[in-house]
């Protein structure tokens, strides 16, 4: 109980923030039509390339060679993540642009 | 927080510039829900998450400390930016689903190694205050098994999308996958319970961890019917979100927490609405085997009638009303042009055109209306197929273009039949039906399809593309 108590107390405003955001999530995306399934997904997707931050952070202070070769392959990925999902979402919603 | 007192002023910008972030997050996913606003909601998104990785380079310290080897992170991130640019603008429309599943694979792959370079670093303080019992750990543990996970099940999405890897149905997988998902959960209570000075003493079950977590994704997915990879995929997306969302707790890092949890949500209801659409639950997808070992095969299906191209000219060209109803097979021909063509000269000739969109036509929700929008049909020609069900009494020709599940009846008559429930196009109300189909084998989800026998339906045998391609030309010499 002790160790529950001291954990939620150390990490209140995350949970705070994860609760929130889970609201904000649900509410965002209820009332989407059908027809934007796919690029909205694709455009989640490409949020949760922010990812790259953490791996940035570790590989900025990777302190041995292994651990900057992981973190460069880290990078490598969540930089994909981030860049192909917002290439390609945008790539698909061109498309809506035409018609009025 | 600590603020490191030399550089405080760096640090505000940095937590500045992710509150930016995140409610560009927020804007842009709420802009993407509407078509009017998506494009410009993505590319907001896009900012705030370049703000965000400049301001880290930039601006981070880690107990005082700035980024370190940041010309390899710029040269890694230049080499990121390549690949998934070219990848992006090269992939036909058609691909577009493994691309999203490729995508994702990669950020459940950076945030697992995230999680395994950062384990042996967890401070031996708070070891030594807490033990392995802590949000730290947890976190760790969780993102290192979430994003694994994700990856190696994205990856197996991806093969069986592409149509390199085909299904594995064994009737026990998903004990197989439970005793799996338990012995993960085992580890994790395993850890955290050690008693050790230094994490790095426990890394070998990290790696255990890694190789079980690996198998699970790949055991995940494999037995997931094709037509329920979308609602996969979209699972997979939330579960990259959960696991960025551990790097930012981890990290007590705003940007990420919020970034990733709101994936994470807004990734699960969409999941949701994607069951909800065909009329299945999550679980059901999960552990349900869809498909394959029809208990309906063999029934004695009736008579195919053909129609000669000829014949199928003239009926088009003195009807009033025509519905197409297209699916994957459009698709996968790259026939969407020529049938955008084929409306145009029915539309000259003084047809009433429309298309008829099943919520899961193509291979991901929505994905009909990309590749319908990508050949310049207008958006009002598009119809949902709950607006168009009651119209279809009144139309004189109904043309299935590669489509097969979402119009096989079975679906309304049928309880034994595995689409039993999920809404469909009633193509069988229609006056005439023309199919268009490669041959007569079955669709995605393998499930013999009775509009084909129907006395009213009239195949038109061949690829979608050439088909429609001799189909214009007959009309155009009537």
């Amino acid at each position: 109980m002790e160790q529950f108590s001291d954990f939620f107390l150390q990490h209140r405003e995350a949970i705070f923030i994860v609760i929130l955001s889970i609201f904000l999530g649900i509410e965002v995306i209820s009332h989407v039509p059908a027809i934007l399934h796919t690029p909205l997904m694709s455009g989640a997707n490409a949020i949760h390339g922010v990812v790259i931050i953490g791996a940035i952070i570790v590989m900025g202070h990777a302190d041995t060679t292994g651990s900057l070769i992981l973190g460069f392959l880290a990078v490598v990925l969540g930089t994909l993540n981030v860049v192909g999902g917002f290439v390609v979402t945008d790539r698909m919603l061109e498309m809506f642009k035409k018609k009025k | 927080m600590s603020v490191s007192p030399q550089f405080p002023f760096g640090i505000t910008i940095l937590e500045i510039t992710y509150i930016v972030a995140s409610v560009l997050f927020v804007i842009g996913l709420k802009m993407l829900s509407h078509p009017l606003t998506a494009r410009r909601g993505n590319i907001l998104a896009a900012f705030g998450m370049g703000f965000a990785i400049v301001a880290t380079i930039l601006f981070h310290r880690k107990n005082g400390e700035p980024i370190g080897n940041i010309p390899l992170i710029i040269v890694a991130i230049a080499i990121g930016t390549v690949i998934g640019w070219v990848i992006a603008k090269k992939v036909k429309m058609t691909a577009m689903p493994q691309l999203v599943s490729f995508f994702n694979g990669m950020g459940g792959a950076a945030a697992a190694l995230i999680s395994m370079m950062e384990f042996p670093h967890v401070s031996p303080d708070l070891i030594a205050r807490t033990g392995m019992a802590n949000g730290h750990v947890l976190a760790i543990l969780l993102g290192l098994m979430i994003g694994t996970v994700s990856w190696s099940g994205s990856m197996i999405a991806f093969g069986k999308l592409d149509g390199r890897i085909g299904d594995l149905r064994v009737k026990s997988m998903k004990y197989v996958n439970i005793t799996i998902l338990a012995v993960l959960l085992g580890f994790i209570v395993y850890i955290m319970t050690r008693e050790v000075e230094s994490a790095r003493e426990l890394m070998p079950f990290i790696y255990i961890m890694f190789g079980i977590s690996v198998i699970y994704g790949v055991l995940f997915v494999m037995p997931i019917g094709g037509a329920d990879m979308p609602v996969v995929i979209s699972l997979l997306n939330s579960f990259t979100g959960v696991a960025a969302a551990m790097g930012g707790f981890l990290y007590n890092n705003q940007a990420m927490l919020t970034g990733g949890i709101l994936v994470g949500s807004a990734g699960t209801i969409l999941t949701i609405l994607m069951c909800r659409a065909m009329n299945r639950s999550l679980l059901n997808v999960i552990v349900g085997v869809f498909g394959g070992g029809g208990n309906a095969t063999a029934t004695e299906a009736g008579i195919i009638k053909e129609i000669t191209l000829s014949d199928a000219a003239i009926l088009l060209s003195y009807s009033k009303k025509v519905v197409i109803v297209p699916g994957y097979g459009l698709a996968v021909a790259q026939a969407q042009h020529i049938c955008h063509e084929l409306d145009k000269l029915l539309d000259e000739k003084g047809v009433d055109v429309k298309y008829a969109i099943h919520p899961v036509a193509g291979r991901m929700p929505g994905h009909m209306n990309v590749l319908l929008a990508e050949a310049d049909v207008p958006y009002e020609q598009l119809i949902e197929s709950d607006e168009i069900n009651p119209d279809l009494p009144n139309t004189d020709v109904l043309i299935v273009i590669g489509a097969n599940d979402v119009v096989n009846p079975a679906a309304e008559d049928d309880p034994s039949s595995p689409i039993y429930g999920m809404p469909i196009i009633k193509a069988r109300d229609a006056r005439n039906i023309i199919v268009m189909k490669r041959g007569m084998g079955k669709g995605y989800a393998a499930i013999e399809n009775m509009l084909f026998f129907n006395e009213k339906t009239r195949m038109l045998f061949g690829d979608a593309k050439n088909t429609l391609q001799n189909l214009v030309g007959e009309i155009k010499n009537l």
